[in-house]
């Protein structure tokens, strides 16, 4: 008690207090309003059919109780979030061998299916769940997101979220385009070679500034004109070199070529 | 603009007591030229004559480029805050409101979205950067692979080579300027570049930065060298070029009717007046339209530096793209920890040796050639590449070699749009950096030697017409089109080099004599560049040519008209027909018939 | 000797290429002569003042277009809203006031250009001028004044025979540069001293999160986990960005298990390890963690780091391993500093030790 005591005053202390405001606000507020797929309103049936789904499609990989393989993962804690995350985004079941699952158009179930397989997972052993759709939306702070963006995910996924190189073939993937919610579930998740962003790192408010400038970015809003896939200078210079050169060199044919 | 007067009047008009005005040249022209004697320069300078040719423009491309970036430069830096000063955005641009940066960042950004047509001057800027630095390294290879740069215009080269290098660094000297993540990036290893300097390393740092990185000093005194200092070399040392250029008179390509005591061309006023005054709008034209199409560093996405944040994909802009390949491409095994020091080659040599040392090299090549060739000779008729195999092997090899370090900038983009591992990336990168230049000079000097090769079969055999004829006995050739003279002028109108010969490396009295090694040495090389050198078409040859397959009878040819007549019209079977056939050569019905000894036609 | 120069008289002299050949045998030229300039080709407006008046008018319409898109710029510049944006096929939501300006304005140069060099091409004699060159050398003559002016101007001052004033007028001005030489070079900067070789962190100093700058219980960092942090109170410091740019640190929970090196362990906290995040290539920070590989790489270089071994280079560029930040808890749970860095942080310098 006197620990506690002890930290109230502590800057976390008001941040933890907002986080249970906030999750209580969220919680109110997922009781009056009808939504669709929460891992909290999961039902015994919907961990059964998860059951079902899980040992159909992932346990030869994954093992019989989603202890891992020398192939796979051990999926124990690692919650409906990431389940969600990987299967809603195409990356499970992995299409084929490769250094790392790969987003795919093609989602192999359905949202129901994928709510039950995410129940299933979530009932081995606690973990991050699916978020409330109050911290996906983006309607948070963007400069603030854009800040936080900066530190902890450019480095990685390039300052426009155009994605970038890991080691040996691995790689951080686009962010352009994709769910707030999935966005949400990576951070918590840390899915493959992605560090996990846990909520003490980087609150769900944060992680909600994020996706609002993730979305502002997918506004598609370019000033200048083309934006070359924000890649940086790499494709200013391809540019330059075929287009702006070519251009030139044409003009220059042109005008010393005699007239006809 | 004066008028044409004659330099007779001009000189009239600058005796002592001359009258005001003269008939000619009254007006405003005369005013002008009554105090300062201009007629006659400007007459000489409109009537001079400019070769006309696509590839003599990539110069005025970048001349065109370095007016149009004083001129938008001009513009920015009456909105551009030099300061590190730390302010909070208020500004329109939402994802960065309320964002601590420097002033130099908020006002590059006001430039971007406050000021009215301040991102478009921002843009034609950085894209006329580009341009520039581009134009000026496709301008270095024409004059390097055409010979250009001989006699009598080395200092021309060399002037050439300090204003690329110039150009590049006032280019890192400008985008570094906004203070934006990405610069602020790569200033942050130009930091580490003079931290590496052996013995004096961290206070060059310090010195350059006034203090530890990033400091607020270092804005100002870039902005200083952007504006001021860099720009002032850059103009004095072009206009020593441009200078230069006109005392020398441009060089042409060879052909008919050029020779190297003459320019052909057109004159200045007004045929090149109105092109390469065209060309200049042409030029800012093109920049302007990729600067209203196409973004170029947004700056407000990079964000304002933060030392403890980086990008993915942290290049700099492309032509100092070799400088950071070779950086990522030198093993780290090359820094050393003796007797309490430490040596860090493997950042000093690629970010403070490399440049250097290929510019320098790139200057000093007229020098090593001459010394090569002893060719003390001026040259004003370019050469075909084709034509020197060995530098245009040397050339690419070079090019070669920038590329790999080039594109070595761009391993991780590599990585992700191609699929492949970033690890296996360099490696390759690696060995192809010391595999492929001296494959690329094997390779350019073959293809040079067979393309000469080439242009030896069509001037001794003719163009293939693709028409097959009968002849009245039956037998089947096909008609070759004999090249016309002034297209066959410029096949065979070059020199072959032959390599120097060796001179005795001792005396009379058998004493070594001086510079002996050095001469030696000089052989060698000489002979690596010219041992197997192919010849032009001679007129022996070509009248040869023509009558091969027809032994029993004498090789013929003109005594008087040399260049003229002798001139294969027909090949393949043509000659075995009787002379009143209808598709003889026609030069069979000449005066005079002349016996040439067979081993001469092969003599050269 | 044979080749090139030789045979056209003495090095320094111009000669031109189609000089000094001999004849061959058999009057037989060796080389080919130069035919001269190709017969002049009529351009269809030399021909007929119909081809002539159709070119006018299509350069007459090109400046005419210019002024026409000068017009549009001048309007759209007061008509048009900084901040309208529009999607254009290609761009996306482009910024309208950016692109008609930049449009106009690059059409109307453009159109200037093409019309001038089509007025030259078409409409402009075509007809090819010789002008001579000559060799670029001085004549002797000339040369002989310049450098009988410059002896007579050198005897004239008499240098050679007061070598007292030589000597002292070498000395003045081999040395009169030194003072402003000194002055920019003594003043630009401070001495380094030891500033490259400490940081902000000291002893007892808590971890923060950057940039929200609030601690982190030991408890908060998950396996997996990645935290970019900076030294308590470094908002308060004199110099913020220069000593982030020293102080900048990553914090990861390794399984402790997977931790290779005991002294990577000892210095950590169950398993929670603090590296400097300032690459020792060049400086770049080091963020690109791969919770699964434990490799940290650099996106300037690729220097790769393997935070199981310490954070020794198993790639790219760099040499040194990252330096390690010994770490503990403090009272609360909070993440401490155990002591500065041992080391110094960042890229070489020579008397880094």
């Amino acid at each position: 008690m006197n620990a506690l005591a002890a930290r109230r005053r502590h800057p976390a202390a008001i941040l933890l207090l907002l986080l249970l405001g906030l999750v209580a606000t969220g919680g109110l507020y997922s009781l009056l309003a009808p939504k669709p797929a929460q891992a909290a309103t999961a039902t015994a049936d919907d961990v059964n059919a998860g059951k079902m789904l899980f040992l159909a499609n992932c346990a030869t990989c994954h093992g019989l109780h989603a202890e891992g393989s020398k192939d796979a993962p051990s999926l124990a804690g690692v919650g409906a979030a990431a389940v969600d995350f990987q299967v809603g985004t195409g990356r499970m079941p992995l299409a084929g061998p490769g250094v790392q699952a790969a987003a795919s158009k093609k989602i192999m179930f359905t949202d129901a299916q994928i709510a039950s397989l995410a129940a299933y997972v979530a009932s081995l052993s606690p973990g991050p769940a699916i978020p409330d759709d109050q911290y996906t939306k983006g309607d948070g702070n963007i400069a603030h997101g854009n800040e936080l963006f900066k530190v902890n995910c450019a480095m990685c996924h390039n300052f426009a979220g155009s994605g970038g190189a890991l080691t040996r073939g691995k790689y951080a993937p686009s962010l352009r385009n994709v769910t707030g919610t999935h966005i949400y579930e990576a951070m918590v998740s840390g899915p493959q070679s992605m560090p996990v962003f846990n909520d003490a790192n980087l609150s769900p408010t944060d992680k909600n500034d994020i996706i609002s400038y993730l979305h502002e970015l997918d506004k598609n809003k370019n000033p200048g004109g083309m934006n070359l896939g924000n890649l940086g200078p790499v494709s200013e210079g391809m540019f330059i070199w075929v287009f702006g050169l070519g251009l030139m060199i044409g003009a220059a044919v042109w005008l010393g070529a005699k007239a006809a | 603009m004066s008028n044409a007067a004659t330099p007779k009047g001009a000189a009239g008009l600058r005796a002592k007591d001359a009258k005001p005005s003269s008939a000619k040249g009254s007006g405003l022209a005369g005013w002008v030229d009554d105090r300062t004697g201009a007629a006659k320069p400007v007459s000489y300078l409109l009537k001079k004559v400019f070769p006309d040719h696509w590839s003599f423009m990539l110069g005025e491309i970048a001349m065109f480029s370095l007016i149009i970036l004083l001129l938008t430069g001009t513009f920015l830096t009456f909105w551009f805050v030099p300061s590190a000063g730390q302010v909070i955005y208020n500004g329109s641009y939402v994802p960065l409101k309320g964002i601590a940066m420097s002033e130099a960042f908020k006002s590059t950004v006001d430039i971007s979205f406050e000021v009215r047509g301040g991102l478009i001057i921002r843009q034609i800027h950085h894209w006329a950067a580009l341009m520039f630095t581009v134009s000026i390294t496709v301008h270095m290879f024409r004059v390097f692979f055409t010979g250009a740069f001989r006699k009598p215009r080395e200092i021309n080269w060399v002037i050439g080579t300090v204003l690329s290098l110039l150009a590049i660094n006032e280019g890192f000297t400008g985008y570094s300027l906004p203070d934006d993540l990405l610069s602020g990036t790569g200033l942050r290893a130009a930091e580490g570049f003079m931290q590496s300097v052996p013995v004096v390393g961290s206070y060059l740092a310090y010195f350059v930065f006034g203090g530890a990185f990033p400091g607020e000093a270092i804005i100002p005194r870039l902005y200083t060298t952007h504006v001021l200092l860099l720009p002032a070399l850059i103009v004095g040392l072009f206009t020593a070029h441009i200078v230069l250029v006109a005392v020398h008179k441009h060089t042409q390509y060879p052909g008919p009717g050029k020779t190297n005591d003459n320019v052909v061309g057109y004159p200045m006023m007004p045929v090149y007046m109105a092109k390469a005054g065209g060309f200049f709008f042409i030029v800012f034209g093109i920049t302007t339209l990729m600067a209203a199409l196409v973004t170029i560093n947004p700056i407000w996405l990079y964000g304002p530096y933060n030392p403890s944040a980086v990008t993915a994909g942290a290049q700099p802009d492309w032509y100092m793209g070799f400088a950071d390949g070779a950086l990522r491409l030198f093993p780290g095994f090359f820094e050393f920890h003796v007797f309490g020091f430490t040596l860090s080659l493997n950042v000093f040599i690629p970010s403070l040796v490399v440049m250097p040392l290929l510019y320098g090299i790139a200057g000093a090549y007229p020098f090593i050639e001459s010394w090569v060739t002893g060719d003390k000779r001026e040259h004003h008729l370019l050469d075909r590449p084709r034509n020197a195999p060995a530098r245009t092997g040397l050339g690419v090899m070079a090019i070669s070699f920038y590329l790999i370090l080039f594109f070595a900038a761009g391993n991780d983009l590599m990585a992700i749009k191609l699929g492949l591992s970033i690890n296996d990336i360099t490696r390759a990168f690696q060995i192809l950096l010391i595999v492929v230049p001296p494959l690329a000079y094997w390779v350019t000097k073959r293809f040079c030697m067979s393309l000469q090769r080439h242009d030896r079969d069509l001037v001794l055999h003719g163009r293939e017409t693709g028409r097959i004829v009968r002849t009245a006995e039956g037998a089947f050739f096909e008609v070759h089109q004999p090249l016309p003279e002034h297209q066959r002028w410029a096949l065979v109108q070059h020199q072959s080099e032959k390599p120097l010969e060796l001179t005795a490396t001792v005396d009379a009295n058998g004493v070594r004599r001086p510079g002996a090694f050095k001469e030696r040495l000089r052989g060698k090389v000489s002979s690596f560049y010219f041992a197997d050198s192919v010849d032009p078409v001679t007129p022996a040859e070509l009248a040869a040519a023509h009558h091969d397959g027809s032994a029993h009878e004498a090789i013929e040819a003109p005594q008087e008209d040399a260049g003229q007549g002798w001139v294969g019209q027909l090949h393949g079977g043509a000659e075995e027909r009787p002379e009143t056939d209808a598709y003889a050569p026609h030069e069979h019905q000449h005066d005079h018939d002349h016996e040439v000894d067979p081993d001469s036609t092969t003599a050269r | 000797m044979e080749p090139t120069g030789a045979e056209g008289g003495h090095p320094g002299t111009a000669l031109g290429l189609d000089q000094g050949h001999t004849e061959g045998e058999g009057g037989m030229p060796e080389r080919f002569a130069n035919p001269g300039l190709p017969p002049h080709v009529s351009r269809s407006a030399d021909l007929g003042e119909h081809a002539a008046r159709r070119a006018e008018r299509q350069v007459a319409a090109l400046f005419g277009i210019s002024m026409v898109a000068t017009v549009i710029f001048l309007v759209a510049y007061f008509a048009i809203d900084q901040n309208t944006y529009r999607f254009v096929p290609g761009i996306g939501q482009a910024n309208l006031s950016n692109i008609v300006l930049g449009v106009t304005l690059g059409l109307s140069l453009l159109c200037i250009g093409l019309g001038a060099v089509h007025w030259a091409k078409t409409l402009m004699p075509d007809t090819e001028v010789t002008e001579a060159r000559h060799p670029q050398r001085s004549s002797d003559d000339a040369r002989a004044e310049a450098v009988e002016t410059i002896m007579a101007g050198g005897d004239a001052t008499q240098l050679a025979r007061r070598p007292l004033i030589r000597y002292m007028l070498g000395g003045a001005l081999g040395l009169f540069a030194l003072p402003l030489g000194l002055q920019v070079a003594g003043s630009l900067g401070p001495l380094p001293h030891a500033e490259l070789s400490t940081t902000f962190w000291r002893k007892g100093m808590r971890l923060v999160r950057d940039p929200e700058l609030s601690p982190i219980k030991a408890s908060d960092v998950t396996i997996g986990s990645v935290f970019n942090v900076m030294p308590e109170g470094i908002d308060k410091s004199h110099d913020v960005l220069e000593e982030k740019g020293k102080a900048a640190v990553l914090l990861m929970r390794l399984n402790p298990d997977d931790i290779k090196i005991a002294k990577e362990r000892d210095w950590g906290h169950d398993g929670i390890v603090a590296y400097s995040k300032i690459c020792t290539h060049v400086g770049c920070p080091v963020g690109l963690y791969e919770q699964q590989t434990h490799h940290l790489l650099c996106p300037c270089h690729q220097s790769t780091f393997d935070v199981t071994e310490d954070c020794k280079v198993i790639f790219g560029p760099a040499h040194r391993p990252l330096p390690q930040l010994k770490i503990t808890v403090d009272a609360e749970g909070y993440l401490v500093a155990d002591s500065a860095f041992r080391e110094a942080v960042g890229p070489s310098f020579w008397e880094r030790g």
